[in-house]
């Protein structure tokens, strides 16, 4: 409901990218002047949005994150005015009127009591505020994994995602879906996160803090979206040209809508023999050297696994909505929408290049 | 006061060199080994790097004015980003502070040059020479795989990113080789800086009585010799991995691109310290001199500096809280980067008690002292944040993280260094800055100061990640862009101002005395500008405010300090 | 509150600055050698492939050959301190020799190394941090030897006298320290990592 209205204002807000549109603007208007105290920027955005907001948690860790930043934002906010009011003060009140300047004010060197006070009373601000950052750190970074937890594999690649359901046989890019975790019904989703080249970060404000992928490293993040919908993120990691353009949606999908999805997911590819001719360009060109399609010869990994092209709405990480004719552009030359990325064009005739994509856009 | 010199033994009478040609002019500049000309030639150097980087950061802002902009390409912005924080870091930060230790550090205690003239030179050469290297790059080979000449993996250079297959052209080489050479350099300087502080002091300068300015430059120069050393290294194994097909950082071959990530932090915390500390050297003279009081609690003041120096070395992974560290591992460092905050804190409250009861002239460098304290406060706080390990989950590597160093290294860094030149420039030329352009300087910078960097804070809060030459129109980060890139341009203003300023006053400003702040160290003791050996006999101090002995007979410090 | 500080009197005795100096440049070096140790460290056993640190010799000779060059130029820092130049000049050439024993015993290691086990810096993880390490080592020895040679030779010229043995003494900081850092190598790569 609620979260395929998001996904729907997204698109738009992607289709009108190249002219930027006003209400897009009005939203951050309003966000500068919400941004200025932090529980106002979170009333603005309850649930998925797509303002990648952290003050907008919409998970168990990163609730947790925002009711400790906000008690770390009352420790540093009480000593900036303090120390800021003080500051202020002496500006203010020792500023010089002095009529003549051989009179120099009295001089004091120092006081040990003084001098204490302002080591004591730090250090115990600091310890009240690191052991309540150990405590999170401990209850998000060590929360065991449920039993009922699903598993997903996040591999990094230059640049774009690629997620892999270990106990399902779906492999699919960029878009990852997940269920939602409610209270009644907890499902989080586990995320076992690797490279397959350099460093990547997947970082998705509202629903974890980021974890880098690291060659050789792998690590674990998790996460349990409490409402369904499209929740957005980014790659945090300088990785190389195309950084910019990686970008995560997840879908938190409702317990049915997931079933589905993931149903479809696991079938393969659809054959339709109308297509005929752009599978067998396909197959015969280099594409399927770099991309999977299950249930034909293309057993490429390089590239993403395009069985299910078009159940994704973005292609190509992010770089631009999935239409036909995006998917003409990008197929023509890949460097239209991600100068510098890992595709190479593949000069093909028009003819060729419109049969690709008719097969292509068959694969949903 | 200000038409005569102080009267301390060894004092001169200004004697200005004659002018030859131009070309002796300039072969006396290159020739030189004097600790004043090697300093000033070390700060214009810097200047001029400054706004190198600044034109960086200016093209840097022009492209993320508006979402999907098209002015840079994508390979140039990673070019421009990561020369920007390399410009800034080696050729800004740290010439520009040893430059100011150089001209300073020996008249302060009375010396009359470094203990290694020559060395000295050396290392200048050497800095500079690095610089030349690191921006020949742009001439001399292509990257990462379609883009373009210079380094462009960010400051950083995370490994995989820079070995020879993702990187396979030159610019990585360009980039370890320049800075492997201006970091020998570094360590020349920070050897001489201690050499020269250790058994140059001039008679009755015990350590307990060298100006604050001199003690930070010590610990920064012991802190450099175990900070730039581990970039050296893992710099040398990078190269090996490119040349000789070592395994290092190697993926492939099981090598760890953690290790890389940890020995760049290593490095790379306890540089931005020595970045600040020679900052805070600098508020350290002003500050007491503009509230016409001793500093209060100097003991305190040096062992918080010792303090920070030890502690700033066990810091380094807070950069690291998002690699995938245990839980322990992660702690550890929450508690130890949280206490730098508790000694960085007793600094902060000490030059507040400083001011406390003073009798403060606002002069121009005062005021960027002022501003220096107040934008430090904040930038440390939002360190302390960022300390706090998940919420660092979040902020790492988002805008915000990019407000909280811009805080430091512009808002109390870049700040301090302009406090240093309005403070010392008379004492260098013999000639007063323009007090009223120096506060227009002050306000228009700030003022764009706060525009950019204010708003870098809440466009990170809204999960603006850094590193990204464009970004999507529907996130809520375009109006907040535009303000940070109008600010920037403000700055710009602020700097022309300045830069402007400097000219002006080199031929035009009003001469300065030998003392034109009234103020209390020994530098101030002989002409502006000094004469070649500074002192024609070794003065002798018995406090460590000597001038303020001499000015005050009745009432010398020697008897009441500790 | 202090009496009053006169010094006419007082002497004023400051460390002479090259100790300081080298001390500063020791400090640095052993920086740099950590990293290199630390990475050693880390690698150990990581390999899956190519030879293992098994192939290893101890150099027993090459270890006692540069621990007692800094004896031998310990003696040599007395002599001259004493004036006693002959002395001087035969320990520094001694110190000299057992060097150079310590560079061709790397050599021919590294030669074998490369010839019968196929130990290459590019073979595997192992073979990066040895050549590296060691080589970091030998490397530093080389440049001790070429500043070492370089007195002797003047010393032979016979530029070299009593005054000059604050100096001699602080160019001999930098070959204790070689030395010292062989053991740390030697005690990492022959022992802990063998
Ligand atoms: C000169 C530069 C400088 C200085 C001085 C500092 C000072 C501090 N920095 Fe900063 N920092 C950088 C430059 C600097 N930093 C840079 C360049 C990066 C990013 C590098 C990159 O990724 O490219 C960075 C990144 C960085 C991170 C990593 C974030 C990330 O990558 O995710 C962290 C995390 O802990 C951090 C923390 C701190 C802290 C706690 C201090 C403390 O020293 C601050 C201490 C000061 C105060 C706390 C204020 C005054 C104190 C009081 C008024 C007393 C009362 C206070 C308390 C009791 C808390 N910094
Ligand atoms: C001392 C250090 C320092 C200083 C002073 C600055 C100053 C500035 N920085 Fe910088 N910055 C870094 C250190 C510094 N920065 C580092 C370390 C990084 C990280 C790099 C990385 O990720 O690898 C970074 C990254 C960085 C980014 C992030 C890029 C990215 O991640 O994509 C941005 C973006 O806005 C930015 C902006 C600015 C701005 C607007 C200024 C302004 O304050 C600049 C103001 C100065 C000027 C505007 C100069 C004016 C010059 C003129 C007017 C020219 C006149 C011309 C002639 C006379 C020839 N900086
Ligand atoms: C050298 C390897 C390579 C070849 C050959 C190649 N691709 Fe790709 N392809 C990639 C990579 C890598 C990406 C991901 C690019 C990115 O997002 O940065 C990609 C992305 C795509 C996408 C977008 C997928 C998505 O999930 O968003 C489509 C569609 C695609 N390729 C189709 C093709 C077709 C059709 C051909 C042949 C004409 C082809 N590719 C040939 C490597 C290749
Ligand atoms: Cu992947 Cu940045
Ligand atoms: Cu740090």
């Amino acid at each position: 409901m609620c979260g395929a209205l998001h996904a729907q204002k997204c698109s738009t807000a992607i289709v009108n990218m190249q002219h930027s549109p006003s209400p897009s603007r009005i939203r951050s208007g309003l966000s500068l002047a919400l941004c200025l105290c932090a529980p106002a920027l979170r009333a603005f955005a309850e649930g998925p949005d797509s303002i990648p907001n952290t003050f907008a948690p919409a998970s168990t860790p990163t609730h947790e994150i925002y009711n400790l930043s906000l008690f770390a934002l009352t420790v540093t906010g009480a000593i900036f005015v303090s120390v800021a009011a003080l500051l202020t003060y002496v500006c203010i009140r020792y500023h010089s009127r002095r009529s003549n300047p051989a009179n120099e004010p009295p001089q004091v060197y120092g006081s040990l009591q003084v001098e204490l006070a302002w080591t004591v009373i730090p250090i115990l601000i600091v310890v009240v505020l690191f052991l309540t950052t150990a405590r999170i750190i401990f209850a998000i970074q060590d929360q065991p994994e449920p039993a009922n937890a699903l598993n997903v594999t996040v591999i990094g690649h230059q640049f774009w995602w690629e997620f892999r359901y270990p106990s399902y046989g779906v492999v699919t890019a960029n878009e990852l879906h997940i269920p939602v975790s409610t209270h009644q019904q907890p499902e989080p989703t586990f995320l076992r996160l690797i490279s397959a080249d350099v460093d990547h970060s997947f970082w998705v404000p509202q629903l974890a803090g980021k974890t880098d992928l690291i060659p050789n490293h792998p690590n674990e993040s998790w996460m349990d979206p409490h409402e369904p919908g499209l929740y957005l993120g980014q790659c945090a990691q300088f990785c190389g040209v195309q950084h910019a353009k990686m970008l995560i949606r997840v879908y938190a999908d409702t317990p049915s809508d997931f079933a589905a999805w993931l149903k479809n997911q696991q079938q393969s590819a659809v054959n339709d023999p109308s297509v005929a001719a752009g599978r067998h360009i396909f197959e015969s060109q280099a594409c399927m050297v770099c991309h999977t399609i299950k249930g034909t010869r293309a057993l490429g990994t390089v590239g993403p696994d395009l069985t299910h092209l078009m159940s994704r709405a973005t292609l190509a990480a992010g770089a631009a909505l999935n239409t036909p004719t995006n998917l003409r552009a990008w197929v023509q030359n890949p460097a239209n929408f991600k100068p510098g990325c890992l595709m190479p064009a593949m000069h093909l005739s028009n003819e060729q290049v419109d049969q690709l994509v008719a097969y292509l856009t068959s694969l949903r | 006061m200000s038409d005569q010199t102080i009267p301390v033994s060894g004092s001169l009478q200004a004697a200005y060199p004659e002018r030859g040609t131009l070309l002796e002019w300039l072969h006396g500049w290159i020739v030189t080994v004097d600790h004043k000309k090697l300093g000033i030639l070390y700060i214009t150097y810097a200047l001029f790097f400054l706004l190198v980087g600044g034109v960086e950061a200016m093209l840097i802002r022009i492209q993320l004015m508006v979402p999907h902009n098209h002015v840079i390409s994508p390979e140039m912005y990673d070019e421009l980003f990561t020369m920007h924080g390399t410009t800034m870091v080696f050729l800004v930060g740290m010439p520009i502070l040893f430059g100011f230790a150089n001209y300073l550090v020996p008249i302060m205690i009375g010396a009359r040059d470094m203990a290694f003239p020559r060395l000295n030179a050396f290392s200048f050469w050497l800095t500079a020479f690095g610089g030349l290297l690191l921006y020949y790059s742009f001439l001399g080979g292509f990257g990462l795989y379609g883009m373009g000449n210079a380094p462009d993996v960010g400051w950083f250079a995370y490994a995989p990113l820079t070995g020879k297959s993702f990187s396979p052209g030159h610019n990585m080489d360009y980039w370890a080789l320049a800075l492997i050479v201006s970091g020998f350099g570094t360590v020349g300087t920070a050897i001489n800086i201690i050499a020269t502080t250790v058994s140059l002091r001039c008679k009755g300068m015990t350590f307990f009585r060298m100006p604050l300015f001199v003690w930070l430059l010590l610990v920064v120069s012991a802190l450099t010799l175990v900070t730039i050393t581990p970039l050296t290294a893992a710099q040398v194994m990078l190269l090996l991995d490119r040349y000789l097909g070592a395994h290092f950082f190697d993926a492939q071959a099981g090598g760890s691109p953690m290790l890389w990530i940890h020995f760049f932090w290593i490095f790379g915390h306890p540089e931005v310290y020595v970045l600040v500390l020679p900052a805070f050297a600098i508020a350290n003279e002003v500050i007491p001199v503009f509230s016409r009081k001793a500093i209060f609690g100097y003991p305190a003041m040096v062992a918080a500096s010792v303090g920070i120096g030890f502690t700033s070395l066990a810091v380094w992974a807070h950069h690291m809280f998002t690699v995938g560290m245990s839980s322990a591992g992660n702690s550890f460092f929450v508690i130890s980067t949280m206490v730098v905050g508790i000694f960085t804190g007793i600094k902060v409250f000490n030059w507040l008690a400083t001011m406390w009861g003073g009798s403060i002239t606002f002069s121009t460098p005062m005021l960027f002292c002022t501003g220096f304290l107040f934008q430090f406060l904040i930038a440390g706080l939002t360190g302390i944040m960022l300390a706090v390990a998940p919420w660092d989950w979040q902020l790492h590597n988002s805008y915000f993280l990019i407000a909280h160093f811009h805080y430091v290294l512009v808002g109390a860094i870049i700040m301090c260094i302009f406090a240093g030149f309005y403070y010392w420039f008379p004492k260098a030329t013999g000639r007063m800055m323009s007090e009223t352009l120096g506060k227009w300087h002050f306000w228009v910078f700030i003022i764009g100061f706060h525009m950019s960097f204010d708003t870098m804070h809440f466009v990170g809060l809204l999960g603006m990640p850094r590193s990204i030459y464009t970004y999507e129109p529907n996130r809520g980060w375009d109006t907040l862009n535009l303000i940070i890139t109008i600010g920037a341009f403000v700055q710009a203003v602020g700097v022309l101002i300045f830069v402007w300023n400097l000219v002006h006053a080199y031929f035009r400003g009003k001469l300065a005395g030998p003392d034109p702040w009234d103020a209390w160290t020994l530098e101030w003791a002989t002409p502006s500008p000094p004469p070649a050996y500074n002192f024609a006999v070794e003065p002798e101090v018995r406090s460590r405010r000597p001038l303020w002995d001499i000015k005050h007979p009745n009432d010398p410090d020697w008897k009441y300090e500790q | 509150m202090s009496d009053l500080p006169i010094f006419a009197d007082e002497p004023w005795i400051l460390p002479s600055r090259g100790r300081i100096a080298m001390w500063s440049l020791i400090v640095a070096e052993s920086a740099i050698f950590s990293l290199f140790v630390v990475a050693y460290i880390y690698y150990i056993g990581r390999d899956q492939f190519g030879p293992t640190p098994s192939v290893l010799d101890r150099p027993i000779l090459n270890t006692v050959c540069l621990l007692s060059s800094s004896l031998t130029i310990w003696i040599a820092e007395r002599a001259i301190e004493q004036g006693r130049m002959r002395r001087f000049a035969i320990f520094w050439a001694i110190t000299i020799l057992l060097g150079l024993k310590f560079i061709i015993g790397t050599i021919t290691e590294f030669r074998t190394l490369i010839n019968r086990d196929g130990l290459t810096i590019d073979a595997n993880l192992f073979g990066t941090t040895f050549y590296s390490l060691v080589g970091l080592h030998a490397t530093h020895v080389l440049v001790g030897l070429v500043g070492l040679s370089l007195i002797l030779a003047f010393t032979l010229f016979g530029k070299v006298n009593r005054s000059h043995a604050e100096r001699i003494q602080v160019f001999s900081m930098y070959w204790h320290f070689v030395d010292a850092v062989w053991v740390v190598v030697f005690t990492v790569v022959y022992i802990v990592g063998k």
